[in-house]
């Protein structure tokens, strides 16, 4: 099958920067130094053994046109490096460090990504990722289209609000073993159910926390993975896919793109022991359950996911790394990792992990 | 350099304007993929894989615009991938939709680059405010004025040089019908005349504000062998950066620049570039960088870049023409820039660039950079399989 690679890929190494609710008195060199020096440091090498080095962030949070420039500036690139950037989470730059990886132009890749949400509101920035001409001019606002995709599942019975009550708590309360994450604690589910509700039918403990945060992982092939790792956690399959834009064009009580990717990626081949899901609101990680056909038996998000923490353009690459991590830590054999991008759930990219080469199952 | 070999089937270009009034975001990119996979003689349904690219998102007002043109792009249900490297991108763009087929993931990838410029105001969107930048400069040519001074004072180049440059690519844009600025009066004297911006650099020295998308269909080795036109084979291809600045990093003739050529030369077999290229599509926005290139990209010793524009060797008819599609200097859509360079150079080994074409053409360089000097992206392309 062509759209898995055929060269053996695996995430070597991981780290994350503690995620906060405001960063005040770091700009994002000083915020990602920490995190890429620390996966450098864990494998006890330097960016000359780097053969390719992608990012990801958006300039709509930095509020400054080029900001990934001066990122680069945390990375060493000198002598000159192999590099390029997306404009989205990191886990696409992710993706395109895989792809070079499987072109046999590079062995070891650097990806990092990171998104400082506090300096603005990040509920408006977010509504001039809209259709410029028809939604963007109204202003709707990135809770207030969530909590449209939310109605809409209620009424279509795909959740309930006691469920996604239920997704809070059991997020909040798994990150409590998190030291990175933000959001570490949780009231019962019946005591924020009497909350008011922040956009119908959303309230405050549907939504995630506005995060400033970053993360780096280290890819290898082969080899040299296993040389760098006592447990790589390998790269099975790895699939990203798009939905239509426009929310009065697709579905929102599904996940089509979702379930497209995690299809390629062969997630239901085997049995799967833990999922990250990138789902920012409660409603999303039912949906995204469903669209992966992840029954009972799997542990998703045991690091309290995107509602515990959600660092803009960085919140996918970390669920790839929490994924990563439980499979290098030998918890997991077989893992999936979820990223999402744009308004509703609207771009997917779905990775398989394992502990082994060769399908893992 | 992969285990796929990449073949060029399609390219299709915008009219490049100031203001394309007539189109929107979406009509502007479907005009230029639609070209492509006519060129190609392939459909939507076709491709397996989109990758866009342009330059910061401010200039139009759209965060992450790929999401919203994901449907007018055919990408629904298919991986759609944003790529972003300052200046560079649409290079950057085509060199990773061309990492797909190599890599033998999809078979078939439509890459496209734009900006709709006339949404914004380019020149202060690229002047940086505190804290991001020193308030010294206003917009691009205000940056790199003082990297071209530097230039002329190390090579002792003649004053005229940047006036020849921004001459040559003017005329030869009157030879490409989809060229912005399309300027028939010009002449020596007029671009001398002009307005002095950033001293050296005159108003007709220094790239329009353009509106325009430019598209590519990428294939593998069995697409191009099947495509009824004459393919371009991608011969090599490497991106390089490097950081905005430190002590002694040469902005002039930066290593990364140098090291991301060395490394195309190397996977296409090119010994002696000057020999060996026959036709140069170069990333000039600002008359000066023409022979600054020269020099950074190895076709001339260092110091001498000049002397081939004075010699006229990267003229139509010189020994290496260098942007006979009228360059960056007739046509900017900056985040399309590099793409329309590559695609350019793609153009000319299919001898398919109309009365801008290079008779012989057999081996192209496409070249695109970008931030402070910083970011590169090339591409080399020949007419027989590698």
């Amino acid at each position: 099958m062509p759209h898995i690679g055929s060269r053996e890929v695996a995430v070597v190494a991981f780290a994350q920067s503690d995620h906060v609710r405001r960063l005040e008195h770091q700009n994002e060199v000083e915020l990602v130094m920490p995190v890429l020096h620390g996966v450098k440091s864990t494998l006890g090498i330097t960016q000359e053994d780097i053969d390719f080095t992608c990012s990801g962030s958006t300039d709509y949070l930095a509020g400054a046109a080029f900001s990934f420039v001066q990122a680069l500036d945390g990375v060493g690139a000198w002598p000159p490096i192999t590099e390029s950037h997306v404009e989205a989470d990191g886990a696409w730059a992710l993706y395109e460090a895989w792809v070079k990886i499987q072109t046999g132009q590079a062995d070891t890749a650097l990806v990092y990504s990171y998104g400082k949400s506090s300096p603005g509101s990040l509920r408006d920035v977010l509504s001039r990722q809209l259709d410029p001409y028809h939604q963007a001019p109204l202003w709707p606002d990135s809770i207030a289209l969530a909590a449209l995709q939310a109605r809409a599942c209620l009424d279509a019975g795909v959740t309930t609000v006691e469920e996604m009550a239920a997704v809070a708590v059991r997020s909040r309360r798994s990150a409590a073993t998190n030291p990175h994450a933000l959001l570490r604690v949780s009231e019962e589910a019946d005591v924020l159910l009497k909350e008011p509700e922040l956009a119908a039918p959303l309230r405050r403990h549907d939504c995630p926390p506005i995060t400033d945060g970053a993360a780096a992982i280290v890819l290898a092939a082969g080899d040299r993975a296993r040389e760098l790792a006592e447990r790589p956690a390998w790269i099975d399959a790895i699939d990203h896919r798009t939905d239509a834009h426009s929310m009065g064009v697709r579905d929102l009580t599904v996940s089509g793109s979702t379930r497209l990717a995690g299809e390629k990626a062969g997630v239901g081949r085997a049995p799967v022991d833990v999922a990250e899901l990138h789902a920012p609101f409660t409603h999303q990680e039912v949906l995204l359950r469903r669209a992966l056909g992840l029954g009972e038996g799997v542990d998703v998000n045991p690091s309290g996911g995107a509602l515990a923490a959600n660092p803009m353009m960085a919140a996918g690459l970390v669920r790839i790394g929490e994924a990563a991590a439980r499979i290098m830590a030998g918890g997991a054999q077989r893992a999936v990792a979820h990223a999402t991008s744009g308004p509703c759930l609207q771009q997917n990219l779905v990775c398989v992990l394992t502990g082994s080469t060769g399908g893992g199952a | 350099m992969g285990k796929e070999r990449v073949a060029v089937v399609g390219v299709g270009q915008t009219k490049y304007s100031a203001t394309r009034g007539d189109v929107s975001l979406p009509g502007l990119l479907r005009e230029a993929a639609r070209n492509a996979l006519a060129d190609a003689e392939l459909t939507w349904a076709d491709i397996d894989a989109v990758v866009v690219g342009k330059a910061p998102d401010f200039f139009e007002g759209v965060m992450m615009p790929e999401l919203y043109l994901a449907d007018a792009l055919g990408a629904v249900g298919k991986p759609l991938l944003r790529v972003h490297t300052a200046g560079s991108v649409g290079g950057s763009t085509a060199l990773v939709a061309a990492s797909l087929v190599q890599a033998g993931i999809h078979r078939r990838v439509l890459t496209i680059a734009f900006e709709k410029q006339s949404e914004s105001e380019a020149m202060w969107a690229l002047t940086l405010p505190i804290p991001f930048q020193m308030p010294l400069v206003a917009g691009a040519g205000g940056y790199f004025a003082p990297h071209i001074r530097a230039y002329m004072r190390r090579s002792e180049a003649p004053d005229y040089i940047g006036i020849l440059v921004a001459l040559k690519d003017r005329q030869n844009a009157l030879k490409n019908p989809l060229a912005h600025l399309h300027e028939p009066d010009i002449t020596f004297d007029s671009v001398k005349d002009s307005l002095m911006l950033w001293d050296p650099l005159r108003y007709s020295e220094t790239c329009p504000s353009s509106d325009g998308a430019c598209a590519m269909v990428l294939t593998d080795e069995a697409g191009g062998d099947a495509a009824s036109k004459p393919p371009a084979w991608m011969l090599g291809g490497a991106m390089r950066s490097e950081p905005t600045m430190f002590a002694g990093r040469d902005q002039v003739s930066p290593a990364g620049g140098r090291d991301c050529a060395a490394d195309v030369y190397r996977q296409a077999g090119i010994d002696d570039p000057r020999r060996d290229v026959d036709v140069a599509e170069i990333y000039v926005p600002f008359s000066w960088y023409e022979p600054m290139w020269m020099e950074n990209l190895g076709f001339a010793p260092e110091g001498t870049g000049w002397k081939m524009v004075e010699e006229g060797a990267t003229q139509m008819d010189g020994d290496l023409p260098v942007n006979p599609s009228g360059g960056v200097l007739s046509s900017n859509p900056i985040g399309a820039s590099g793409m329309i360079r590559f695609a350019e150079a793609a153009l000319q080994v299919r001898g398919m660039a109309g009365e801008h074409q290079i008779d012989g053409a057999r081996v192209a360089v496409g070249h695109a950079y970008g931030g402070g000097s910083q970011f590169f992206a090339m591409w080399a392309v020949g007419s027989s399989k590698p």
